[in-house]
């Protein structure tokens, strides 16, 4: 029998605090008047930062948690203190863009940290039930999210589309899991792992657990929009709040990021070259086609969108690297990425006015005169998204490029090197027109508001310390690798 | 363990046959003289006016679907209600927490008037 | 039980032809209960007490009801027969039966023969779902709350006339 010790209940503290501050903004949003709800948004940034310190009272007492389902290890809680950090820049970054779009309820909020919650539990989460739990939880919310400007028709496609490919690849992950169970009996990772670790293979039909990795791949290389399972990604993120966009292009991508290393770098490692050559496969064409797509988009949002579609690509090739090398450099990665990514999102999306209408790459001609402070700070993420040295994003690539030579993929890496050069082309498309170009910007609105500059300010900082000193937190990603899975 | 199905078994077999019976016999016995009158759809008596077929309001939607939540949750009740006794306090505090959290979600539905008909 | 198994599952499928042909949405819906009703059968008897319930209840119950609404809200007539895509007819045939066989091949390699019949049907039951749930899955239990507020705060910002 089990029962539920005190320790148990400190492994899960950082959700558990998270979830009760979903709740209270939950109940309070009906109390409030129309005019004060972004006080509840300060209220879910206070949780974040709650939960945030939480982390610190969780990482004293590592180890696993009711009935070895959540391992509050190193690994988990760096993506759980990845996650908070998302869920702050998205907070700060929404306030004034929900009031401009006269959006501005509490449910926003409420979603936004429970969206956080089940993000949280498929990174600490070793037992594939409340993986999936945590992955519907996230979904469920990030679907509602995505229509949350409900007025608006394209927002409302974006959260149609979102939710019927969404559950439909949910329901692939959760049919890999019930073949996984029907195999072997268990849905617990580490019983898994061990019963794999004895006889090497599946005993009983190995055609079969071929079939639950692949559905379970299939599953969460739609939450990171890898190629062939990337078609909504342009659409959705065009169309959903600019905020909300902002999030899932990091927040779910790296969660789900998360369970493909526990899952096919952690319990079903000894499965082999089989696993290695689908991530090979679907890396190649994750770049190939997320570059080649940007080069044609003329909409900043939907240019962005291929761009995280590429990146995803550049993190499979980390995982494709296998665990010894890839995993820190995909941590690195997905850090990094997360930084810049959220700070272009908010920045284009403050740019592009109400209703979000300037958001064409010619909108911004000339915003290098107008406003040299903010078109530094656009062309800063695009420097790094692009990979530039004295950037993160040069990092980033560099440690994913060399653990995939030290584990011989030369012909991953040559690939991964010739699209990132193809990247730089339309990443400085949108330098070039701001600077080289004669013009008036229409994107160049209304001044930056204060909560909007705290949020760039920590990816443009993040961004530079990251690219001029990344070793310390090189240390780090290696520290939160080991304990897999 | 099937046995105690038994009962359900004859239950839907007597549904079967006495439902049967009532739409065999009547149509069987009955004297049918149809008249334009008798034909149209019934109504509480009133004249049917136009479709049956009209588009509803979403509020129907809204509230079937704040059903099925809470039918949901009503299901977890069924299996601890049978193993309550063993399970102790553990159980009671577990259901407890469970509840709380889903009445913070009826809270909110009732304070901000998705039941609310006119609202 | 043999028979009623038969009997349940001849239902089942008969009236899941009739979910795919009837041409008013509102019959397919009807005939969709017919279907969960006898998988509710079948799955009593294979000893799922609880999965049985819960077939009736949610799915039968609940969730029909929000396929009625939906067909509702949308005045779904009758169906017009759109030009069926050639992909549908050339691809769709093969794939069914291909699916149909590797079904039978998997049911034909795990029970190779009638022996399974008598083999102690797990106790799935309210009672062992409940010692099993509120012991060693205390946690997703829980965390099922959180799923269905997700799920409420869903509902009322998309449905709702005013937020």
């Amino acid at each position: 029998m089990i029962t539920v010790q005190a320790d148990d209940l400190v492994r899960i503290l950082p959700q558990a605090i998270l979830a009760g501050f979903a709740i209270l903004v939950m109940v309070f949003e009906p109390f409030l008047p129309a005019a004060r709800k972004t006080l509840l948004g300060w209220f879910s940034l206070f949780g974040v930062v709650a939960a945030g310190a939480a982390t610190i009272r969780t990482s004293f007492s590592p180890g696993l948690a009711f009935g070895n389902s959540i391992s509050a290890d190193r690994f988990s809680l760096f993506f759980i203190c990845l996650f908070l950090l998302v869920a702050a820049l998205t907070l700060l970054g929404s306030f004034h863009s929900l009031e401009r779009e006269n959006i501005n309820h509490g449910e926003f909020y409420a979603l936004l940290l429970m969206a956080t919650v089940g993000m949280c539990f498929m990174a600490a989460s070793t037992e594939l039930i409340m993986i999936f739990l945590g992955l519907e939880i996230s979904s469920l919310a990030t679907y509602v999210l995505a229509g949350f400007k409900r007025q608006d028709a394209l927002s409302n496609e974006a959260s149609l589309k979102y939710f019927l490919l969404g559950s439909f690849a949910t329901a692939f992950f959760l049919y890999g899991i019930a073949v996984v169970y029907g195999l072997t009996g268990t849905t617990n990772l580490l019983v898994l792992s061990a019963q794999l670790g004895r006889s090497g293979e599946f005993r009983p039909g190995a055609v079969f657990a071929w079939v639950a990795l692949l559905l379970m791949f299939v599953g969460l290389a739609f939450k990171v929009s890898t190629v062939p399972f990337h078609v909504w990604t342009p659409d959705v993120y065009q169309g959903a709040p600019a905020p909300v966009t902002a999030f899932l292009s990091v927040g779910p991508k790296a969660a789900a990021f998360a369970v493909l290393l526990r899952i096919f770098l952690g319990a079903f490692a000894s499965a082999g070259s089989g696993v290695f050559w689908v991530f090979w496969a679907s890396a190649i064409l994750t770049m190939c086609l997320g570059n080649l797509a940007a080069l044609l988009q003329s909409n900043v949002k939907r240019l962005l969108a291929y761009s995280a579609i590429a990146h995803a690509g550049y993190v499979l090739v980390g995982i494709a690297a296998g665990r010894g090398e890839g995993t820190a450099p995909v941590l690195f990665y997905l850090t990094v990425y997360a930084l810049m990514n959220v700070g272009a999102f908010l920045l284009v999306a403050h740019l592009a006015g109400t209703g979000e209408r300037w958001t064409r790459i010619e909108d911004f001609t000339g915003l290098g005169y107008q406003r040299p402070a903010v078109a530094a700070c656009l062309a800063a993420f695009m420097l790094s998204l692009a990979g530039f040295p004295t950037t993160a994003g040069f990092f980033a690539k560099f440690y994913i490029f060399r653990a995939a030579v030290h584990s011989g993929l030369i012909g991953l890496t040559i690939v991964a090197v010739l699209t990132s050069v193809v990247s730089v082309y339309y990443y400085f498309r949108l330098i070039v027109v701001m600077y080289m170009r004669e013009g008036k910007a229409e994107a160049a609105s209304a001044s930056l508001p204060w909560a909007l500059r705290v949020a760039l300010a920590i990816s443009v900082v993040g961004i530079f310390y990251l690219g001029l000193y990344p070793t310390d937190f090189l240390l780090l990603t290696n520290l939160a690798a080991v304990p897999l899975p | 363990m099937f046995g105690s199905y038994l009962p359900i078994l004859v239950h839907f077999v007597v549904v079967v046959v006495v439902a049967g019976a009532i739409m065999g016999l009547s149509a069987w016995v009955g004297v049918k003289r149809p008249s334009r009158e008798k034909l149209s759809p019934y109504e509480c008596g009133i004249t049917p006016v136009g479709d049956a077929r009209g588009r509803f309001s979403i509020s129907f939607y809204l509230v079937g679907m704040l059903f099925i939540l809470f039918d949901v949750e009503i299901a977890f009740l069924f299996p601890w209600a049978v193993v309550y006794r063993s399970l102790g306090w553990f159980g009671f505090i577990e259901m407890f927490l469970y509840i709380v959290i889903l009445l913070a979600g009826y809270l909110y539905i009732w304070k901000k008037g998705a039941l609310d008909w006119t609202r | 039980m043999a028979p009623l198994f038969y009997i349940f599952a001849v239902l089942a499928i008969l009236a899941a032809l009739s979910v795919v042909l009837q041409r008013t949405p509102v019959y397919s819906a009807l005939s969709l209960i017919v279907v969960l009703c006898s998988l509710a059968v079948v799955y009593l008897l294979l000893g799922a007490e609880f999965l049985a319930v819960i077939q009736v209840i949610i799915y039968a119950g609940a969730i029909m009801v929000l396929f009625v609404l939906v067909i509702m809200l949308l005045n779904a007539r009758q169906e017009t027969p759109s030009d069926r895509s050639r992909l549908a007819r050339w691809l769709g045939a093969p794939l069914l039966l291909v699916f149909l066989g590797e079904l039978l091949f998997a049911v034909w390699e795990r029970f190779p023969a009638a022996t399974t019949r008598a083999a102690a049907l797990p106790d799935a039951g309210p009672r062992a779902v409940g010692a099993l749930l509120f012991r060693s899955y205390v946690l997703p239990f829980e965390v099922t709350s959180i799923l269905i507020l997700v799920a409420v705060l869903g509902a009322v910002v998309l449905a709702k006339k005013r937020l």
